[in-house]
């Protein structure tokens, strides 16, 4: 009897251990408990947070068909690695995942196992920046919706810029920022800016703008082009007559940069709108210092901007309940209110224009605070000017090139730029 | 009816008896005992090892697997492998050649008797190998960042030398590689050596003295041929974790991404090729190449000791 008893509670305890560790917060959640179950998987806790709450107001506004969203966060390489693991070997995969924009090749390399969504996208084709759908799409089908814009800007330190008698306003070209670059230097003795060796943010833009690229439309490695070795030559030349500086840190992510930047280690930097958030977060310091402006061009007439990394959102084969988790996917992130939330929540420029104008974007949130008011008067004005990124197979190992050699032996080793980008680009199979 | 009762009774007993029988079983118990362990073999090492080298001869990719031949090795013979070798086998080498004498000879010191604070430094020495590789490098990222203000090039500037980026150039990166490993392994490797010398017998020592011994007769002569299994324990390890370094590089750097493939390491070189570029095949080719070539050295490394010598 004694013995019955022992084994009754250990088992009890040891089910209760096992239930308690299976409990999810995000499940447990009051009003997202019914309903038909769709799971998430992002690496951005900010993602989660914002498909949480879309969950939420979805549930309110269509009470016969209830969702229960579980939304996990994953560290960004297991996020990718357990996707393409699950996708792979035929089982284990979420409904809906985020892949981040270097890595969507990896996923539609051969037959891709995620659901074609031109159903949500065709109805809204007038409405979105389709330039930033053709990133996740082969062969005429768009697998993933993007979170933003990704405009790319630059961001001026104001307070270095009065010092040394600069008005940002009459720098249009890049030869305008050589030219107030000098007079930072002179006057201030701090560097203009600052360029990445380890990453590539420094430079795909550019090379976007002045009509280029790192793959072609067809997918073929063309970063060794007379484009993109103009515009590598033009970085050296920035590090050799000092205007710039290679970044602390290796890139604008690192501790260390942010460091430098916050206590005013360089006048200006260009990373795309999404960069603002590292800003608010990261740099406190700058608060009300720094202005945004649309990028300096190589010549009159050129885009003055370009679309920039990013984050889709997709529907993988294995999900059960396909026609669900579409119907959700268009409401959070195609629809306007979706947009109008993108905004709020995530500071992010979202993807579909006409909420551009929408006063909601003028509302007051720690990007107004920070940046000053009417920041989407910048995006307006280059609405019409975003060139478009090739995003194809060879986006991994290309930018991958980019990120380990190119950049850091032109900027760093001060090698021939033109050789560099050969070389990198027949290493590329 | 009783009569059924009873058969089934006899049944049940006979049942319960077989298995006990089957458990008690001189000849079969062995074979229950070692199931588990067999059972976890098959499935989480060798059936793996087989299907990486199936894969290795393929392109992996979802829906659409075909044999390629040998094209995945013969892909392998680039630059990017070659460094990637270069720098691991560097690494294992320095990795071996402070990791082995320097634990001992601590060992050595915390194990005597004329030791103060014996216990203190122990754990002292311990204490980072308890530490997350991500939080140490995390940390050591920062120490030797490339600002002035950066904890090494204070130290620098103290000697009047000029600040430097140590994570970029091949030698100093190196440098701050083995430093990251010196700090968190020589604190197990103490633990080794200071349990293989506990297990020396005081006798041969006080034999040893009555010969006419000095301090560095008995070091040479007592301890460290008596040390010799758990060096070469020592030895084998280090061998394989110097090969299979990749978190240490992964975090100094911010990623698989040191400038010049500095501190691109072979399992790095696994990683982004078969998952940062989605071609588990290739990544297979490396991981079995890696695999033949860690054999191979630490094959010859038992051999030049002895070890497969028969026992005289």
């Amino acid at each position: 009897m004694k013995k019955a008893l022992q084994l009754s509670t250990s088992l009890a305890l040891a089910s209760s251990l096992l239930l308690s560790a299976c409990t999810n917060d995000s499940a447990s959640k009051p009003g997202n408990g019914a309903g038909t179950k769709l799971t998430f998987w992002t690496f951005n806790e900010l993602h989660q947070k914002f498909f949480e709450s879309m969950a939420e107001s979805w549930n309110k506004a269509n009470p016969n068909e209830q969702i229960s969203l579980e939304a996990t966060t994953f560290p960004y390489d297991d996020n990718h690695n357990k996707l393409l693991v699950a996708l792979q070997s035929g089982t284990g995969a979420p409904d809906l995942a985020d892949i981040e924009i270097s890595k969507i090749g990896n996923f539609l390399k051969g037959e891709p196992q995620l659901v074609a969504l031109n159903d949500i996208v065709d109805p809204e084709k007038g409405n979105l920046v389709m330039s930033r759908l053709d990133n996740y799409a082969k062969d005429g089908k768009y697998y993933g919706i993007d979170y933003h814009v990704g405009a790319e800007v630059i961001y001026y330190n104001k307070e270095i810029l009065d010092k040394a008698g600069v008005n940002p306003d009459n720098i249009k070209t890049w030869d305008d920022y050589v030219q107030a670059g000098k007079q930072v230097v002179e006057k201030t003795g701090k560097p203009m800016t600052t360029l990445e060796t380890t990453d590539q943010w420094s430079y795909w833009p550019l090379v976007v703008q002045h009509g280029s690229d790192l793959l072609d439309k067809d997918g073929k490695v063309i970063m060794n082009d007379g484009v993109n070795s103009e515009v590598l030559t033009f970085l050296q030349k920035l590090v050799k007559d000092k205007i710039a500086v290679v970044a602390p840190g290796g890139f604008h992510h690192a501790e260390e940069y942010y460091g430098f930047m916050n206590k005013g280690g360089a006048a200006s930097l260009w990373m795309p709108m999404w960069y603002m958030g590292r800003f608010t977060d990261y740099m406190p310091d700058l608060k009300n210092k720094i202005v945004i402006k649309p990028m300096p061009v190589f010549k009159q007439g050129e885009k003055r901007s370009s679309g920039m990394g990013g984050t889709g959102t997709v529907i993988t084969k294995q999900s059960k309940n396909e026609a669900l988790a579409k119907k959700f996917l268009a409401y959070a992130k195609i629809s306007k209110e979706g947009n109008i939330q993108i905004w709020k929540q995530l500071g992010f420029d979202p993807i579909r224009s006409d909420v551009w104008n929408d006063p909601a974007l003028k509302e007051d949130n720690k990007f107004t605070a920070y940046f000053g008011k009417n920041i989407f008067d910048i995006l307006t004005g280059v609405k019409s000017e975003i060139a478009a990124t090739n995003i194809k197979e060879k986006t991994p190992a290309v930018s991958d090139a980019v990120k380990t050699k190119v950049m850091f032996q032109v900027l760093n080793d001060l090698k021939d730029p033109k050789q560099v980008l050969d070389e990198a680009a027949k290493s590329i199979k | 009816m009783k009569a059924d009762t009873a058969a089934v009774a006899a049944g049940k007993l006979e049942k319960g008896g077989a298995v006990k029988k089957l458990l008690y079983s001189p000849r079969i118990a062995p074979y229950v005992f070692v199931l588990p362990f067999v059972l976890s073999f098959l499935i989480f090492f060798a059936y793996p090892v087989f299907s990486t080298i199936q894969m290795s001869f393929q392109e992996v990719l979802p829906g659409q697997t075909r044999f390629i031949g040998l094209d995945n090795y013969k892909n392998l013979l680039s630059a990017s492998f070659y460094t990637a070798l270069l720098n691991s086998s560097r690494y294992t080498f320095w990795t071996l050649v402070v990791l082995i004498p320097l634990p001992l000879v601590l060992a050595v010191f915390l194990n005597s008797a004329l030791m103060k604070w014996s216990s203190f430094f122990r754990s002292a020495l311990f204490i980072p190998s308890l530490t997350s590789v991500v939080v140490a490098g995390t940390v050591f990222r920062l120490v030797f960042g490339s600002l002035d203000e950066s904890v090494m090039n204070g130290f620098r500037h103290l000697f009047g030398l000029p600040t430097i980026n140590w994570l970029a150039g091949s030698g100093t990166a190196m440098f701050v590689l083995v430093v990251l490993a010196s700090w968190r392994y020589i604190g197990v490797n103490i633990i080794y050596f200071l349990s293989a010398l506990q297990s020396i017998p005081q006798e041969l020592y006080e034999a040893a003295e009555i010969d006419g011994a000095g301090v560095w007769h008995k070091f040479w002569k007592v301890t460290l041929p008596l040390l010799k299994p758990v060096s070469i324990y020592v030895i084998t390890i280090s061998i394989y974790g110097g090969y299979s370094m990749f978190t240490e590089s992964f975090i100094l750097w911010n990623g698989n991404r040191s400038p010049n493939d500095i501190g691109l390491t072979v399992v790095g070189l696994l990683y982004r090729e078969g998952i940062e570029k989605n071609n588990l095949g290739f990544g297979s080719a490396v991981g079995i190449t890696l695999l033949v070539i860690t054999m191979i050295i630490n094959v010859i490394q038992l051999k030049s000791f002895g070890l497969f010598k028969k026992e005289e």
